[in-house]
C-alpha cells in the first residue's frame, strides 16, 4: 500500500508541475493587470514603476522561474490587488467554501440516495416517475437562474430566509463556521441547496441505476431464497454493491463543489474561494489565479487517492495496486 | 417581514435592539481591497476610508472643497501654502490630533509596501513642513494651485498608531484609528465592513449608530437583497432595474450626475491608422487627422438617442469634459447638435463623400451600458457613410491594448470609447491627462490615447496649472476646454448618472465622485 501511495505522489507532483506551466503561461498571455490596478490619475512614470514593481517588465520565462523558486519554498507570490500572500488569502477564504461544499454534499447524499433507492425499487410507481422527472430538471436548469429564483422566492416573496451573505459564525472545536449558529444555518441553506441540486440529481440517477441492476442479480435471488428479510437485502447486500460508483462520482463531485462553486458564491455573495477566484480573474490578479489552480490540482489528487482507499474498504477485491489507479 | 420558527425569534430580537440603535446596512457594488487608507488609491477604498478618517480638506457631494482637519488653507507666497489645523480634535483612541499626524500621514501615503496604486500622484513635488502644533506649510518648486485638491485625497492617520503600522494591522483594526465620523468595528473581506458612530466627532454627528457595508457585486443579487429587506440601501442599481424599483412603493431612488464623462478618442497621430481603411479594405491616409471628419463624426452622433434609448434616460448629454457646476467648465459650450446631413456635407468637403471603413473598440464591463453605446455609435456613423464595425472586450484586456497594445507600445486602436472621472473634481484633471500632448517625461497626456497635440492648448493648460488665482484659472481651464472641443480633440457623448435605491424614508445625497457614504444617507 505504501508503494502505491508513494508512486501516486510522484505522479501527482508531475501533474502539479505540468499544471503550473500551463496555468502560469496561460494566465500571463491575457491582458495587462497594471491598468486594472492603477489609478487613472497616475502618470506615465508611475505606470512604469508599477510594472517594474510587479515584475511584469521581465521576460515571461524569467517570471516563471521566479515563481517556481518561490513555490518551492511555499510562496506562491503576493496578490497584485491585496498585496498579501496569495496562498494565505485563499486559505482564509477556504472554510466558507468547504462548509458550503460539505453541506451540499450532505444534502446530495441524504436526499439523493434514498430517493434513488425508492425509484429503483419501485420503478413503475408515479412517485418514482416524479422523482426521475425532477432529477432531469436538476440537471438541466442553469445554476445562476435557480439561485436567483431561490432568492426571489424564499427571500423576497416569502421572506423566510436571508438573500445573501454568510451570516454569523461561531467557533466549535477550533473550527470557525457558520454551521454552528442559527443565523449561519439560515444563510447557508439556499446557496447549499442551489449547489446541491445537480449533485442530488446525480445521486438519484446513479443509485436508481445501480439498484435496478442489482435487484435482478443472482446473489439477491439467492438471498431471497434463503429467506433473508427484504430490508436486510437492500440495506446490506444491495447498498454495498451499488455504492462503488456512487462514492467515486460523489468524491469527484465534491472536488468540483469546492473548486467551482464560483457561480453560486457570486450570486449569494458568499465570501468563499470561488468568489475570490472570479474577482481575481476579472481583475487579472494573476498570483491568486495561479495559486488557486495549483491548490485545486493538489486537492483533486488527494481526493482521488482517498476515493481509491474507500474502494478497497467497500470491495476487498480491489487492491491498492497500480492497475487499480 | 415574516420569518419562521427560531429564525423569526432571532429576527425579532435583532429588530428590538435595532429600534433604539439605528443600524444601517448598505449593499455595495464594489469592494475595497484593504482598510489601510493609504494602500490603494481606488474609489471603493477611498469611499470606505471617508467613514473612519478625515482629510485636511474634505470633498462634499459636489466635490467642492470643505474644511476638514484644516480650518483654512491659502498660499502665503508663490511656493508655499499655509494650512491652519483644527484644534481640539481627538483620534478614536483618545489621543489628540496635531501637526505631527499630518506630516507622518503625508509621508506614509506615497510609500506603503505592495501598494497597487499609490498616493504618490498627489504628494510628489511637495514638501510638508511643521511650523507649530497647528500650522503646516506645504512647499513646491513651482507655483501650484491644486494643493487643496491634492491634499483632499490623503487620509490622516495617527502619528503614534497609524504611521508605523502595516496594511495588515489596519485590516485587523488595531491601526485603523482615525478622527472620522465612524470608528472601525470589524472587517471581514468579501463579507462586510462594520463601523460604529464616533460620539466625539468634531463635525455633524452621524444619525447611524452602526453601519454595515456588504459588498454584493452581482447586480441582481444586490437588488434582491434590498427587496428582501436584508440591506437598507444599495449602490449601483442596474439600469434595467431602475424603472421597476422606481415604481415600487416601498423603495426610493436617489440619482445624481457623476464626474464621469464618456467620450470617443480618435487616432490623430498615425498617417496609417490600423483600424481605418478605405472602402473595400485598402489603405487610406488616416481621415481622423482632418478636423472636419472629426466634426462630422461628432455631428453624426445622436446624443438624445443614446441618453433616451441606450441609457433609458439615466444620463446627461455632454458637450465638454465635466458637467455644469464643476470648477473650470466653460459656460459657452453646448452638446453638439445631431445633424446627419451636415455631417455628410462636411465629410464630402473633406474629400470623403463616399465614406470609409473603421472599427470602434470599447470595453464591455467598465461603464454603464458601454457595449451597447459602442454599437449605437457604430450604427449612427454607418448612416453617414463611415462603415463602422464594433468590437468590445473585457476591460482587463481592453485598457492595456488601448493604451499601449500597438507597435512600439503605442495605442493599438483607431477609434475608441472610453470614460474619465475627474478625481480632483475640476477640469484640469481631464485636460491634463486626455487633451495635453502625450509627454511621458513631464507626466502629461498619460491617457491621451488619440495623441491629439495642439501647442496652444498645451500652453493654456500649463498656464492654468501655474495660476494660483482661482478666477484666472477658471478662465484658463474654460479656454483650454473650448479649444479642445473646437479642435475635436475628443468627442464627449454623455455624463454618467448614478443611481442608489433605498427603503422608503431613506434618501441618499448622490455624490459626483460615485462614493457611497453612510453620512450621506438621510432620514426623511
Amino acid at each position: 500500500m505504501s508503494v502505491f501511495i508513494i508512486r501516486r505522489l510522484i505522479q501527482a507532483s508531475l501533474v502539479v508541475f505540468l499544471m503550473s506551466l500551463i496555468v502560469f503561461f496561460g494566465v500571463n498571455v491575457v491582458g495587462d493587470p497594471v491598468y486594472m490596478l492603477i489609478s487613472p490619475d497616475a502618470d506615465q512614470a508611475e505606470i512604469q514603476a508599477t510594472i517594474a514593481r510587479l515584475g511584469l517588465d521581465r521576460p515571461i520565462h524569467e517570471q516563471y522561474l521566479l515563481f517556481l523558486d518561490g513555490a518551492w519554498r511555499g510562496d506562491l507570490g503576493n496578490s497584485f490587488v491585496f498585496g498579501e500572500p496569495a496562498l494565505r488569502l485563499i486559505l482564509h477564504h477556504m472554510p466558507a467554501t468547504l462548509e458550503l461544499a460539505f453541506t451540499a454534499l450532505a444534502m446530495a447524499i441524504v436526499i439523493g440516495i434514498p430517493l434513488g433507492l425508492y425509484a429503483g425499487l419501485y420503478p413503475d410507481q408515479a412517485v418514482s416517475k416524479g422523482i426521475m422527472a425532477g432529477s432531469i430538471l436538476g440537471f438541466s436548469l442553469p445554476t445562476f437562474w435557480v439561485g436567483l429564483m431561490f432568492i426571489m422566492l424564499f427571500a423576497v416573496v416569502l421572506g423566510w430566509l436571508p438573500s445573501t451573505g454568510r451570516g454569523d459564525t461561531a467557533t466549535f472545536l477550533g473550527i470557525e463556521s457558520s454551521l454552528f449558529t442559527l443565523d449561519g444555518l439560515s444563510h447557508i441553506l439556499l446557496p447549499a441547496l442551489n449547489l446541491a441540486l445537480l449533485k442530488i440529481s446525480l445521486a438519484i440517477r446513479l443509485t436508481r441505476a445501480g439498484v435496478r441492476e442489482a435487484m435482478g442479480q443472482d446473489y439477491v435471488k439467492f438471498a431471497r431464497a434463503k429467506g433473508i428479510s427484504t430490508k436486510r437485502i437492500i440495506l446490506v447486500h444491495v447498498m454495498k454493491n451499488i455504492m462503488i460508483p456512487v462514492v467515486t462520482v460523489m468524491g469527484l463531485e465534491f472536488g468540483a463543489l469546492v473548486a467551482f462553486s464560483v457561480v453560486t458564491e457570486s450570486i449569494f455573495a458568499w465570501p468563499g474561494m470561488g468568489k475570490l477566484l472570479i474577482d481575481a480573474i476579472l481583475q487579472l490578479d494573476r498570483p491568486i489565479v495561479v495559486a488557486y489552480l495549483m491548490i485545486i490540482v493538489l486537492f483533486f489528487v488527494v481526493i482521488n487517492l482517498l476515493v481509491d482507499i474507500v474502494y478497497s474498504i467497500l470491495d476487498p477485491r480491489v487492491r491498492l495496486q497500480d492497475q487499480g489507479a | 417581514m415574516k420569518k419562521i420558527g427560531l429564525i423569526g425569534v432571532a429576527g425579532l430580537c435583532m429588530l428590538a435592539s435595532a429600534a433604539h440603535a439605528e443600524k444601517l446596512t448598505i449593499g455595495l457594488a464594489s469592494e475595497p481591497t484593504a482598510m489601510d487608507p493609504h494602500f490603494h488609491n481606488l474609489g471603493p477604498n477611498n469611499a470606505v476610508a471617508r467613514h473612519i478618517y478625515d482629510n485636511l480638506i474634505n470633498q462634499d457631494d459636489k466635490q467642492r472643497l470643505t474644511p476638514g482637519l484644516a480650518v483654512s488653507w491659502a498660499p502665503i507666497d508663490d511656493l508655499t501654502w499655509e494650512f491652519k489645523l483644527r484644534q481640539g480634535v481627538t483620534f478614536h483612541d483618545g489621543s489628540a490630533f496635531n501637526a505631527d499626524d499630518v506630516i507622518c500621514s503625508f509621508t506614509r501615503a506615497p510609500d506603503v509596501p505592495n501598494s497597487p496604486s499609490s498616493f504618490g500622484t498627489y504628494t510628489k513635488g511637495k514638501t510638508a513642513v511643521r511650523i507649530d502644533d497647528f500650522t503646516v506649510h506645504f512647499k513646491t518648486a513651482e507655483p501650484y494651485p491644486l494643493m487643496g485638491n491634492d491634499l483632499s485625497t490623503i487620509s490622516i492617520v495617527s502619528d503614534t498608531v497609524g504611521c508605523g503600522a502595516t496594511t495588515e494591522e489596519f485590516n485587523a483594526g488595531t491601526a485603523a484609528i482615525g478622527t472620522g465620523p465612524f470608528k472601525f468595528a470589524d472587517y471581514k473581506p468579501g463579507e462586510a465592513i462594520t463601523v460604529t458612530r464616533n460620539d466625539d466627532y468634531w463635525g455633524d454627528k452621524p444619525v447611524w449608530s452602526e453601519v454595515e457595508m456588504r459588498p454584493i457585486k452581482s447586480g441582481p443579487s444586490r437588488v434582491a437583497a434590498l427587496l428582501a429587506g436584508d440591506v437598507d440601501m444599495i449602490a449601483g442599481v442596474p439600469t434595467t432595474d431602475i424603472q421597476t424599483l422606481g415604481e415600487n412603493a416601498d423603495l426610493q431612488l436617489s440619482q445624481g450626475v457623476s464626474n464621469r464623462v464618456i467620450y470617443l478618442h480618435m487616432d490623430q497621430f498615425r498617417e496609417n491608422s490600423p483600424h481605418v481603411k478605405a472602402n473595400g479594405g485598402g489603405d487610406i491616409k488616416n481621415p481622423l487627422m482632418d478636423v472636419r471628419v472629426r466634426k462630422a463624426i461628432s455631428m453624426a452622433i445622436n446624443r438624445d438617442a443614446i441618453v433616451d434609448r441606450v441609457m433609458e434616460g439615466v444620463a446627461i448629454k455632454a458637450g465638454q469634459l465635466l458637467p455644469e457646476g464643476f470648477f473650470g467648465v466653460s459656460p459657452n459650450l453646448q452638446p453638439v447638435e445631431y445633424d446627419p446631413e451636415g455631417a455628410k456635407a462636411l465629410l464630402a468637403e473633406a474629400g470623403y463623400g463616399d465614406g470609409f471603413e473603421m472599427t470602434i473598440h470599447g470595453p464591455n464591463d467598465r461603464y454603464i451600458n458601454d457595449a451597447r453605446i459602442a454599437e449605437a455609435i457604430g450604427q449612427m456613423l454607418t448612416r453617414i457613410g463611415i462603415k463602422t464595425s464594433v468590437e468590445t472586450m473585457p476591460r482587463s484586456v481592453y485598457f492595456s491594448r488601448a493604451s499601449r497594445g500597438g507597435e512600439d507600445g503605442l495605442p493599438e486602436f483607431s477609434f475608441i470609447l472610453v470614460g474619465w472621472g475627474a478625481g480632483s473634481g475640476e477640469a484640469s484633471s481631464p485636460l491634463k491627462s486626455l487633451i495635453h500632448t502625450f509627454d511621458a517625461d513631464r507626466g502629461f497626456g498619460s491617457s491621451n490615447r488619440g495623441r491629439h497635440s495642439n501647442p496652444e492648448i498645451d500652453a493654456t493648460i500649463e498656464e492654468a496649472l501655474r495660476t494660483v488665482d482661482d478666477a484666472a484659472r477658471q478662465d484658463l481651464l474654460a479656454k483650454a476646454t473650448e479649444l479642445a472641443i473646437e479642435n475635436v480633440a475628443i468627442i464627449p457623448t454623455h455624463f454618467q448618472v448614478n443611481t442608489w435605491a433605498a427603503k422608503k424614508g431613506l434618501r441618499y445625497v448622490a455624490r459626483t465622485d460615485e462614493y457611497t457614504l453612510a453620512i450621506g444617507v438621510v432620514k426623511e
